[in-house]
């Protein structure tokens, strides 16, 4: 039973050239509301980088391959955990409008008499 | 069966970092529009946690050289998540919304770190395969260091930790020279390493030597933009960590690291391009010109004068107009002042005024900024307007209230070509019936010049903190509630 997902030449090139489509297109259209949460957002995205550190960590066999497989997780994982917590803080706070309750009509009333006054 | 071992665990991991990837990349498409943003951060994390998990399979198959360490290894990486994991959780949790730019910018610096110590990982144990991985390694590590190095300058500037951006002469020079020494000894690396020539330095001093310089050169870039430029800085450094990520995923033979990395690195440009833009830059210019040096220049004549006016004058002339746009600037969230605008807007509403906001894209410290801490008043986001939807709204409005805003409302874009800021999209505030300034005293912008809008016929100026001069036009506005009510 053979099982490989051996990325060569080309056809890495082939997912990198798709994958930066993918994230042009994505972003394409984002209104400039959001480009603090976005950039935010992408950010967190990078964090994935963790799973590259704890892989060259369970292979590290070395001391010095172990000290800097360590940092390397240390800083992943900082980067995603804090690139969540960041920009799910942020974007929760972006909420629409709430239907206007019945009270602001009385009072629209009232102020409306007002300048007449 | 051995190999069965092996191939189970390796499918587990493809299968999830493949679901992993669409969450990444679906997560961010949902939060590039304002109604479904919020749960777009949740699917790209619950991407980010599964194929954290799968990656503790690579256990089953470790090269011979790790297996007595595996245990030790498995333990350190659980500490490093949560040591690494739990403090910077806790510091996204605790800073204030105002801070948001400068722990972006650490966050992405770690980002760029760990790429570039994967880098190492692989270069000290000579374990790239072929010229091809070898070079993607060393670039991945020489755009992930400088990534490093860069976002703790950017960080420091933004904190105002470095207050000065420092120049010397021929910089540009000396930056290029550094840049191409770490290019040549990268390609050194890889002659000695595939025996092309021979070192009389051992390969892992070179190694040290090629991070050294890399790590260099990014606090060099940095060094001389200044701070107002940061968030551009920050947003090129974001596209740089993607493109090392997505190079050592290429390296680790990982499509998801390719493909989060490779996204990130084409969204972040974009974002770059568009943020610069914004600010009627382009990105060559932030990066190689030094902008605020040339400010000597000579002032048009401006007549008129400026209007001192009381804070609760200008409340009740604003609660008996019909409709009003503010324009927030930074100044307000350096008073803290977003709770209480809202607050009186509130108040506005309810006596039938229509109000709007109107955002400049460079308002606040970072594109996109003053949006956030509006929306963390409370301001629902359909009351903010983006400068290009709402400009022509202006010359029909009665009240323009600019807080903390100078440079993004100043006339002079327009019409001065001296002008430093000349060119740039600036809100017509000075359009409107009546405009009130909110502002702490009598300074220039942050471009150094002269507002011509302040002085203008229709312009009153009130002094003061924005937080105290709207708790006066609160209590202004109120007091007369009570009036008309008895």
């Amino acid at each position: 039973m053979q099982f490989s997902i051996a990325i060569s030449g080309f056809v890495a090139l082939y997912i990198f050239m798709l994958a930066a489509f993918a994230g042009w297109v994505i972003i394409g259209h984002v209104p400039a509301i959001l480009h603090t949460p976005l950039m935010s957002g992408s950010n967190f995205v990078h964090g994935i980088v963790v799973v590259g550190g704890i892989f060259a960590l369970l292979n590290a066999g070395t001391v010095q391959e172990q000290a800097i497989g360590f940092f390397a997780v240390l800083l992943g994982a900082g980067n995603a955990a804090g690139g969540f917590a960041v920009t799910d803080r942020m974007l929760a706070m972006f909420q629409p409008s709430l239907p206007k309750p019945v009270q602001a009509q009385v009072v629209d009333h009232q102020a409306s008499q007002t300048r007449k006054a | 069966m051995n190999d069965f071992l092996k191939i189970i665990p390796q499918l587990t991991i493809s299968a999830v970092d493949l679901v992993a990837a669409l969450l990444f990349m679906y997560g961010l498409k949902r939060m590039s529009s304002p109604v479904t943003a919020p749960s777009g951060i949740k699917v790209a994390g619950i991407g980010m946690a599964v194929a954290i998990l799968a990656s503790f399979l690579y256990a089953f198959d470790v090269g011979a050289t790790a297996k007595p360490f595996l245990i030790v290894n498995i333990g350190l990486a659980f500490v490093a998540i949560a040591i690494g994991g739990g403090i910077a959780w806790w510091a996204g949790r605790k800073v204030a919304m105002t801070a948001m730019p400068q722990m972006i910018a650490i966050y992405n610096g770690m980002g760029g770190g760990a790429a570039a110590a994967i880098a190492a990982v692989e270069l000290f144990g000579n374990k790239a395969d072929g010229v091809t991985q070898l070079v993607v390694t060393l670039l991945g590590a020489l755009i992930g260091a400088v990534s490093l190095s860069g976002s703790m300058i950017a960080w420091a500037k933004l904190d105002e930790i470095l207050k000065k951006p420092l120049r010397f002469h021929g910089q540009q020079t000396f930056n290029a020279l550094v840049a191409v020494a770490t290019l040549a000894i990268g390609g050194y690396i890889v002659a000695v390493t595939h025996g092309l020539i021979t070192s009389p330095v051992a390969t892992s001093d070179l190694i040290y030597i090629f991070f050294g310089t890399a790590l260099v050169f990014g606090l060099l870039m940095t060094l001389p933009i200044g701070g107002a430029d940061m968030p551009v800085v920050i947003s090129i450094y974001n596209a740089f960590t993607g493109l090392a990520v997505g190079l050592e995923g290429f390296v680790l033979q990982n499509p998801a690291l390719m493909i989060a990395g490779m996204v990130v690195g084409a969204a972040g440009t974009l974002l770059t391009l568009l943020m610069a833009k914004a600010m009627n830059r382009s990105v060559s210019n932030i990066l190689f010109t030094n902008f605020g040096t040339v400010v000597q220049h000579k002032q048009g004549d401006i007549k008129g004068n400026l209007k001192p006016v009381e804070a609760g004058d200008a409340g009740i002339f604003m609660r008996y107009a019909s409709s009003v746009i503010i324009v927030p600037g930074y100044g307000l969230a350096v008073a803290q002042g977003q709770q209480k605008l809202y607050e009186f807007v509130k108040l506005l509403q309810a006596a039938g005024v229509s109000v709007k906001f109107a955002v400049h894209p460079v308002a606040g410290r970072m594109p996109g900024q003053m949006d956030v801490l509006l929306a963390e008043a409370g301001v629902p986001y359909d009351m903010i307007f983006q400068l290009e939807d709402i400009n022509d709204e202006f010359a029909n409005t009665d009240v323009a209230l600019v807080i903390g805003a100078n440079d993004v409302v100043n006339p002079a874009a327009r019409t001065d070509k001296s002008s430093p800021i000349y060119g740039m999209p600036i809100l017509n505030a000075d359009k409107a019936k009546k405009v009130y300034v909110v502002k702490r005293g009598q300074g220039k912008g942050y471009a150094g010049i002269v507002n011509a809008l302040f002085y203008g016929d229709n312009c009153d100026m009130v002094y003061g903190d924005a937080a105290a001069v709207l708790t006066k036009m609160i209590e202004a506005v109120r007091a007369l509630g009570t009036k008309a009510a008895a």
